[in-house]
């Protein structure tokens, strides 16, 4: 490694502050008591708390897992707090009551609610800690029938649709973190777009941990009923913290006849010092489950955490569906990452597409972990798998464990996979032209991903270039 | 030998495991039973340390017992069928063999043939090589010769894992004859090796367990041919594990045609160590057995060396067939090639994992990988695991998978000019396979299989 590309990357995670807000926390620790007193606090009905202790009777019996290709301490699961909310949050009519200090903290970020209420045509589920503070956009979109609001809202006011859809893709008993985020996930955000409409906008959620060793537990629920279509970004940025933070989140999407549903992430959690000192444990189930003619699309850029775990797949279940994961992992420093998906072909004419792209630099390990599965009946199911992997120094690792199960004689499935690094000739190729070495990286990284940044809406995808620059200064090599 | 961190599948609801779950107190029973009859195994004379390394090997097989399929390395292959009895090994060898039952086995051309018929050496119809520079024979001929019994202790289990591979430990304890092929310094050996291992119907019920060793010394020249052939339908169970030493700058070529019963289950494994600058070619062609496991790991340990590792299988009716494979680059400027290819027909399943593991210091590693399965039939089955590990970043690495039926657009070529369906696909499938086979670099051995291959289709279609 040239000495000039070593010394590139070392800037500090910029989002690390911490908003002085005053919480109202539960003690530290899990108990059938906490889950109630969640449940109470959420003023949830019965069969929703019924539920809630099922999954957590469930979780009781059940191992945390330890195949993924990641190492980290014991997580001492009674040590950390199930409940954190801002106090100061009432029923909101308007922005204009939400905490000045709040809204503070969002401009840090860079999403000034108002401005994106008035400009970007985006509206903004935000989530504070546990509960959902401000909504925008909500008006326009209820014009076109588009139920986008926080996910205890949903609780109140469409119970019906949330109890008929509630674990209906992610089951409590799934895994052991699914199980545990059932038992006691605070909020996060509901979507259903009805019949036949076109959601008239992107719709986006930004995520933030706040409190002090808090885990966040999500439950974001996203409904596309027959010929809808829908394009949800998620985001996410979090405060710098000594302590390892555990983020179990359970995203269900659901794609009935005809419908659409795109869903993109970009994840720039905390990852931890140089060292390997704090940043989040991010332990996500996500799934979808595809009806007939529909599609759904995940498209993630995996910058932040210290470790990831997260395999966002697709049960196509209905005849004609189509499942698309494009995912960019990159990890530096100590980061550790073990993602990728999982396509269980089970109508005919499935078709599915993998396109996934690990940068390692640093003693970053990038694992790309994927099931494609076809069933028995999957008659001329069809996937393409592409993962390629880009090491960045010799101390990091990239690794590729796909399993590919068929049982159906008409299926064409193919995998392909590559590692690759960036030469010292490409750098000096790029040095003499007069490009840095830092650019030349940038440049060179931006062109091995663009498979998959072409596939994000369009603030996201400048977004996730910036992220990804970020996120690999110092460690070139 | 570094063994990755075992890893499982994601868990799902959708995701069932192969085969019907075995009971934990039938797979212990079985395994206990073995290990009962570990006593009354009647071992004649031999070694002290060979039978330190038998009670070391069935101490471990008791702690290990039969895998499961929650063990990752056997999470698609179930062992539940060769639990249902207990394999006994054959105390005595029969006499029926004649040289007329095992022509047909043979190759063309200058081979000295080494036969075993369940488990035991048959001398009459074999020929020991035993000059100053070569020595291919039987393992019970080798430790007979006090200096030569010396190279034997030398190598003997210092590559089996029977830490983490109950086969491998089993095969450990209950090792019966097997060959001993040494090639000294510099010398290339005459004439190739075929080790032909035959069950008649004697061997039904019958634990075969083959144990052979080849040390080539640095610049040593070799070919190997294992065979494992059948004349019958017996139910017996082979476990076979074989101990490869290249030298540096030695060249050996090792193959491994497996014919066994339908009847009959059959678990091989190679353990290869690879010195500087050396080249290491192994191929696996498998057509027997109803359930069929072979395992091969390297371990490239000098730089500037070669392994190629190549396998076909076709598979019809309910078999099952899995193969294992696992390259090491240790050390810098290493290639490693590998291409393995199958035909499954009927309800058959195939396994294939591979694995690919790339230390930091080896740089300037070449590897490549691919699977390819062609699907004839509705029943059958493909589970593929193409594996990639990778600690330094000078390094090309590939891998590819695929699983297909015939390509319609061929069929569809061939058709329009006037060939029938069955031989059209017939002819695609042979073309299919025709690849691999093409790597084998002696002409007698790549006919045989070429004529074996397409016998196969025959039935097949």
């Amino acid at each position: 490694m040239s000495t000039a590309i070593e010394s590139l990357v070392n800037r500090e995670y910029q989002y690390g502050f911490v908003s002085d807000i005053e919480s109202d926390t539960v003690a530290p620790g899990l108990s059938e008591d906490v889950v109630r007193i969640i449940s109470a606090k959420k003023n949830e009905p019965e069969w929703l708390l019924e539920w809630r202790l099922k999954a957590y009777r469930r979780w009781l019996t059940m191992k945390e897992p330890h195949w993924p290709n990641v190492t980290y301490p014991p997580i001492d699961y009674q040590a950390s707090r199930y409940w954190s909310a801002p106090t100061s949050v009432k029923p909101l009519q308007s922005l204009d009551e939400v905490d000045p200090e709040l809204v503070r903290t969002y401009e840090k970020l860079g999403i000034s609610l108002n401005e994106q209420k008035f400009l970007s045509g985006v509206a903004v589920d935000a989530i504070f800690d546990s509960v959902s503070v401000g909504t925008t956009m909500k008006e326009e979109l209820a014009a076109h029938g588009v139920i986008f609001c926080s996910f205890g809202e949903a609780v109140k006011e469409h119970p019906d649709l949330v109890r008929k859809y509630l674990g209906s893709v992610v089951p409590y008993s799934d895994n052991f973190f699914a199980a545990l985020n059932s038992a006691v996930f605070s909020d996060g955000s509901f979507c259903y777009v009805p019949k036949g409409v076109k959601c008239p906008m992107e719709l986006s959620t930004y995520f933030r941990i706040n409190a002090a060793d808090t885990g966040q537990f999500e439950r974001t629920l996203i409904i596309a009923d027959e010929g809808a279509s829908v394009s949800y970004l998620e985001g996410c940025t979090a405060p710098k913290r000594s302590t390892n933070q555990l983020h179990a989140a359970v995203v269900e999407i659901i794609a009935l006849d005809n419908a659409a549903v795109k869903y993109s992430t970009v994840q720039n959690w905390y990852a931890g010092d140089a060292e390997g000192k704090g940043g989040i444990y991010n332990f996500v189930t996500k799934r979808g489950k595809a009806h007939t003619n529909s599609k759904i699309s995940w498209t993630q850029v995996e910058t932040g955490s210290a470790i990831t775990w997260k395999y966002p797949s697709v049960i196509l279940q209905g005849d004609n569906s189509t499942g698309e994961f494009y995912s960019v992992a990159v990890v530096n420093n100590m980061q550790q990452a073990d993602t990728g998906t999982k396509m269980i072909h089970i109508g005919k004419n499935t078709k599915s597409t993998i396109v996934s792209k690990g940068i390692s630099a640093g003693h970053g390990n990038n694992s790309y972990r994927g099931r494609v599965k076809v069933m028995p009946r999957a008659d001329n199911a069809r996937n393409y798998t592409q993962c390629d992997s880009m090491l960045i120094g010799n101390r990091c690792g990239a690794h590729t464990f796909p399993y590919i199960e068929v049982e159906n004689p008409s299926a064409t499935v193919e995998h392909e996979a590559s590692t690759s690094k960036i030469g010292e000739d490409q750098i000096f190729y790029c040095k003499q032209r007069g490009i840095s070495a830092e650019q030349a990286v940038s440049m060179i990284v931006s062109g091995f991903c663009r498979e998959v940044f072409q596939e994000l809406p369009m603030e996201f995808a400048l977004e996730a270039q910036q992220l990804l620059g970020i996120t690999l200064e110092g460690s070139v090599g | 030998m570094t063994d990755a961190v075992l890893t499982q599948a994601p868990d799902s609801p959708e995701v069932e495991r192969v085969g019907a779950p075995i009971p934990h107190a039938t797979r212990d029973a079985r395994a206990a039973e073995y290990v009962g009859q570990f006593g009354e195994f009647a071992r004649g004379q031999e070694p002290m340390w060979l039978g330190a390394q038998r009670r070391a090997a069935i101490e471990s097989f008791a702690t290990l017992g039969f895998p499961t399929t929650s063990n990752e390395d056997w999470h698609f292959t179930s062992v539940a069928a060769l639990l249902e009895r207990t394999y006994v090994p054959v105390a005595t060898a029969s006499e029926a063999l004649s040289a007329r039952d095992i022509a047909r086995f043979q190759f063309e051309g200058d081979w000295q043939t080494l036969v075993f018929l369940n488990g035991h050496f048959v001398g009459q119809l074999s020929q020991i090589e035993s000059g100053l520079k070569v020595y291919a024979g039987p393992m019970s001929d080798a430790l007979s010769d006090e200096a030569r019994a010396r190279i034997v202790e030398r190598h003997f289990g210092g590559l089996a894992d029977t830490r983490t591979h109950a086969f491998t430990a089993l095969n450990s304890a209950f090792s019966g004859d097997g060959a001993f092929i040494h090639v000294a310094a510099d010398t290339v050996a005459p004439r190739n090796v075929h080790l032909l291992f035959v069950s008649d119907d004697a061997a039904e019920g019958a634990l075969v367990s083959p144990r052979n060793a080849i040390v080539l010394e640095h610049h040593a020249e070799a070919t190997v041919m294992e065979s494992y052939v059948a004349l019958g339908n017996a139910n017996y169970l082979t476990n076979a594990v074989t101990e490869v030493y290249v030298g540096d700058g030695a060249r050996l070529r090792h193959y491994k045609i497996q014919r066994e019963s339908i009847n009959a289950y059959h678990v091989g494994s190679w353990y290869a160590n690879q010195g500087r600058a050396c080249t290491y070619e192994a191929f696996s062609f498998a057509i027997g057995a109803d359930m069929s496991r072979t395992n091969i790991a390297t371990l490239l340990d000098g730089e500037g060396s070669h392994v190629s590792l190549d396998g076909l299988y076709l598979v019809n009716g309910d078999q099952t067939v899995d193969h294992q494979t696992s390259v090491i680059h240790a050390k810098e400027s290493c290639t490693s090639h590998e291409l393995y290819k199958g035909v499954l027909d009927g309800d058959s399943h195939a396994v294939f994992n591979g694995k690919v593991y790339v230390h930091p210091e080896a740089q300037k590693t070449d590897g490549k990988q691919s699977n390819n399965n062609l699907l004839l039939s509705e029943g059958a089955r493909v589970d593929t695991k193409p594996q990639l590990e990778i600690y330094a970043d000078d390094v090309k690495c590939t891998h590819g998978a695929t699983i297909g039926p015939v390509d319609s657009t061929a069929l569809f070529y061939l058709k329009s000019r006037g060939i029938g369906p069955s031989i059209a696909i017939r002819l695609l499938t042979y073309a299919f396979a025709a690849e691999v086979l093409e790597e084998l670099t002696i002409p007698a051995v790549r006919d045989e299989l070429e004529r074996l291959a397409f016998e196969r289709f025959a039935v097949g279609a």
